[in-house]
């Protein structure tokens, strides 16, 4: 067949892939980068702050056009007006209630500049950074979610700076995430080498019982496989009931709630990930490489490392990066098994996006995820450059 | 043999505690500077002799002393012996010059002296300019002379070569065993080569020793081993042979008069075979065997009749495949342009010259 009928045949995929997965997460994450609640609510407040330097509070006019706003949006406009509270609210505490009560109070027609009036309705107008706020929310692109998700925010005079110490989470969020990812892909390495080891050189049923062994958790639910390990290690659960039982503890231990629990789990479900390109790194490698290292005077740990471990690495990157990946992304495990502290991105993506509904916010951390996983494929893709080169 | 390089005494292997051996009471001496072939089919145990020598199996009971030390369970990687492998088995993520350095980085020489004896291990197998180069770039005569860089570069005392020429077509074949043989007269390094090639054995080696159901069944230099076989298996794996079956009529010493299974009664050299009445093979050489397209009777004594059945002209020589008496058939070969043959299905005599037929004891059927 030729290839551009074999291309025709896959255009059915390539067309529910956009449909299911390129057009609606792309949407998801435009969110990340757009700011489209405030200038629709407050037009003329955006176009009267455009030339302000933000230095000091903005002149009467600013005053008048956010007046003139707040009324046509109290009456035409409410739910816009919530909305619009609720983005600057995220920028600057208070202005969820600033803005309804501002409305409320000039709503009736007063004398005198409109400064007076919105001072007198707030005091906090004097302060450059509510209007800054303003200003930064204007749109339609803006980089004010993702500087969010890096524990940064721009001042009233637009320069990016990071937001005080005790509002600080993602940096914290991220640097935890990639942590504790790490740390899974180590421990699913320094386990999956011997296993993947034992299988590749195994013949017969042991290794078909062994790959089948690694490959039966898939057959079960992420969901189910994380509920098995509440199961075990919760206070009364069956580690801790068969040690009471054995008399090794007198309390229960803490095994559940904790980044010992995360790991553990998260282990046990990305290990197949790790065992299964290793094995088949393992298969590919020449069994006689090492036995001519060994006549060529290589002691075993030489070998090991000059022969079977560069032409492994392939293999080894393969499935750090597939685990890695994964454990990144993880979310219901560290939701169930984890305190706290050892809650990951994805927890926050889904905190965002469904119970404070700040889906800007919840796309400019998934973007921020996103770019880790492409950071690390890139980095893959260098690493592992130099096999293209055996095909010169 | 005085002070050999390397000695098996009464080595054994099997595979398993109480199975059948893959090598059986093994007394093998290789001498310095020699070429030593091990020659046999598949199984016979010839490829596990050399992986006993190099270490990577352990021989399940005898010695094998090389220079007078007992190595049977030393690691592989402190013999210091020299391996090329039927697959190469070059370190695929290095170039050539890495592949060859390996022996000598392992030995912790230094850099500069490390380069020069690379550069001359290249130029004697002339692979000179091809060191950067990585393995998958290289033909597979290329690849095979690095192996045998790799091996020669840091000097063993003797080098093991497994079936090394296999997967090469026969041209190079050719070309490669003539160049293994000048690099071992060159070096003087002693050699061990495991073939199941009789021909390439026959090219290469000092001595062979011909290994069959894991013992050897007989240890000679290449022409003795053609020219006297030691048994009916030899006579059969070495070389091509009309193998009669017959009985034995009359012995007298080493010669005897044998009735073949096919009628005529032959004289034969009494090699490896009981006395009157016992059963054995008898072996005549394809290209020992005379042609002449006139009646047996016209030639007297010694020649006696066969009808040509074919005759296949193979350029250097003409094969002719001959029915001999009572649906024996015998198979003669001489040179092309050596005198009119005789009329396919027409008379014609065969004879044979005294001492080229062999008798043998049938070959044990195996075990």
């Amino acid at each position: 067949m030729s290839r551009p009928g074999a291309a025709l045949l896959t255009a059915p995929l390539l067309l529910f892939l956009l449909a299911t997965f390129v057009a609606p997460i792309g949407a998801f994450l435009w969110r990340g980068v757009t700011d489209t609640e405030v200038a629709p609510v407050l037009p003329r407040t955006v176009a009267a702050l455009a030339a302000w330097d933000g230095t000091a509070t903005p002149g009467e006019e600013a005053f008048a056009a956010l007046v003139a706003d707040l009324r046509a949006a109290r009456a035409g406009n409410p739910t816009g007006l919530a909305r619009a509270a609720a983005r600057l609210n995220a920028d600057r505490p208070g202005f969820r209630g600033l803005l309804p009560t501002t409305a409320r109070r000039v709503a009736a027609p007063f004398e005198g500049p409109a400064r007076d009036a919105v001072l007198a309705a707030s005091g906090e107008w004097a302060d450059p950074e509510a209007w800054g706020a303003i200003r930064h929310a204007a749109g339609p692109l803006s980089a004010f979610h993702l500087l969010a998700a890096l524990d940064l925010r721009r001042d009233a005079t637009g320069s990016v700076a990071p937001v005080p110490e005790d509002q600080r989470i993602f940096r914290a969020v991220l640097a935890r995430s990639l942590w504790i990812s790490l740390l899974v892909t180590g421990c699913c390495l320094l386990l999956g080498w011997p296993l993947a080891w034992l299988i590749a050189t195994a013949r017969g049923w042991p290794a078909t019982l062994l790959l089948a062994a690694v490959m039966l958790p898939f057959w079960i639910s992420l969901v189910v496989r994380t509920a098995a390990w509440m199961v075990l290690l919760q206070r009364e659960g069956l580690v801790n009931a068969a040690l009471a039982a054995m008399g090794l503890i007198e309390a229960p231990l803490p095994l559940m709630l904790n980044r010992f629990a995360v790991v553990l789990a998260m282990v046990h479900i990305l290990l197949p990930f790790m065992v299964l390109p290793l094995v088949a790194a393992f298969r590919a490698l020449d069994p006689f490489l090492p036995r001519a290292a060994a006549s060529l005077g290589a002691a075993p740990w030489w070998a090991f490392l000059r022969v079977t471990l560069p032409l492994c690495l392939p293999g080894i990157g393969a499935g750090c990066l597939l685990v890695f990946i994964q454990a990144l992304g993880f979310y219901v495990t560290p939701a169930l098994l984890g305190g706290p502290n050892d809650q990951m991105l994805a927890w926050f993506v889904g905190f965002y996006a469904t119970r404070s509904v700040n889906w800007g916010l919840a796309a400019a951390l998934s973007i921020l995820l996103l770019a880790a996983v492409g950071l690390c494929v890139a980095l893959y893709g260098r690493l592992a450059g130099f096999r293209r080169s055996g095909a010169a | 043999m005085a002070d050999p390089l390397v000695r098996f005494q009464g080595v054994r292997k099997t595979w398993r505690a109480g199975g059948p051996a893959a090598v059986e009471a093994l007394d093998l001496d290789i001498a310095r500077g020699e070429l030593l072939t091990l020659l046999g089919p598949s199984g016979s145990g010839k490829t596990t002799t050399l992986m006993m020598l190099a270490g990577f199996e352990a021989p399940s009971a005898g010695r094998i002393l090389l220079e007078g030390r007992d190595i049977a369970r030393l690691a592989p990687h402190r013999r210091g012996i020299g391996v090329v492998f039927q697959s190469y088995a070059l370190f695929p993520h290095m170039d050539v010059a890495g592949n060859v350095g390996f022996p000598l980085s392992v030995r912790g020489v230094g850099r500069a002296d490390r380069d020069a004896r690379v550069a001359r291990a290249l130029a004697m197998v002339r692979l000179e300019g091809l060191a950067e180069r990585r393995p998958s770039e290289l033909s597979g005569g290329q690849q095979q002379r690095v192996a045998l860089a790799r091996a020669l570069v840091f000097e063993p005392p003797i080098v093991l070569l497994d079936e090394p020429l296999g997967a090469l077509d026969k041209a190079l074949r050719e070309e490669m065993q003539l160049e293994i043989r000048h690099l071992h007269r060159r070096l003087g390094v002693t050699m061990m080569y495991v073939t199941h090639d009789q021909a390439e054995a026959l090219t290469l080696s000092d001595r062979i020793a011909v290994f069959e159901g894991g013992r050897v069944r007989q240890l000679a230099a290449p022409r003795m081993l053609y020219e006297r076989p030691a048994d009916a298996f030899v006579a059969g794996f070495v070389g091509e042979n009309n193998l009669l079956r017959g009985t034995i009529q009359e012995r007298d010493g080493d010669e005897c008069l044998v009735r073949l299974d096919c009628g005529p009664l032959v004289p034969a050299q009494a090699a490896d075979c009981g006395g009157p009445g016992e059963g054995c093979v008898v072996a005549v050489r394809p290209e020992r065997v005379a042609v002449a397209g006139v009646a047996a009777s016209d030639l007297g004594g010694g020649a006696w009749p066969a009808t040509l059945q074919e005759a296949i002209f193979l350029g250097d020589h003409v094969r002719l495949r001959l029915a001999f008496g009572d649906g024996g058939e015998v198979l003669a070969k001489r040179p092309a342009g050596a005198g009119a043959l005789p009329d396919p299905g027409g008379p014609a005599a065969i004879a044979w010259p005294e001492g080229a037929a062999f008798a043998f004891r049938e070959a044990a059927p195996r075990v």
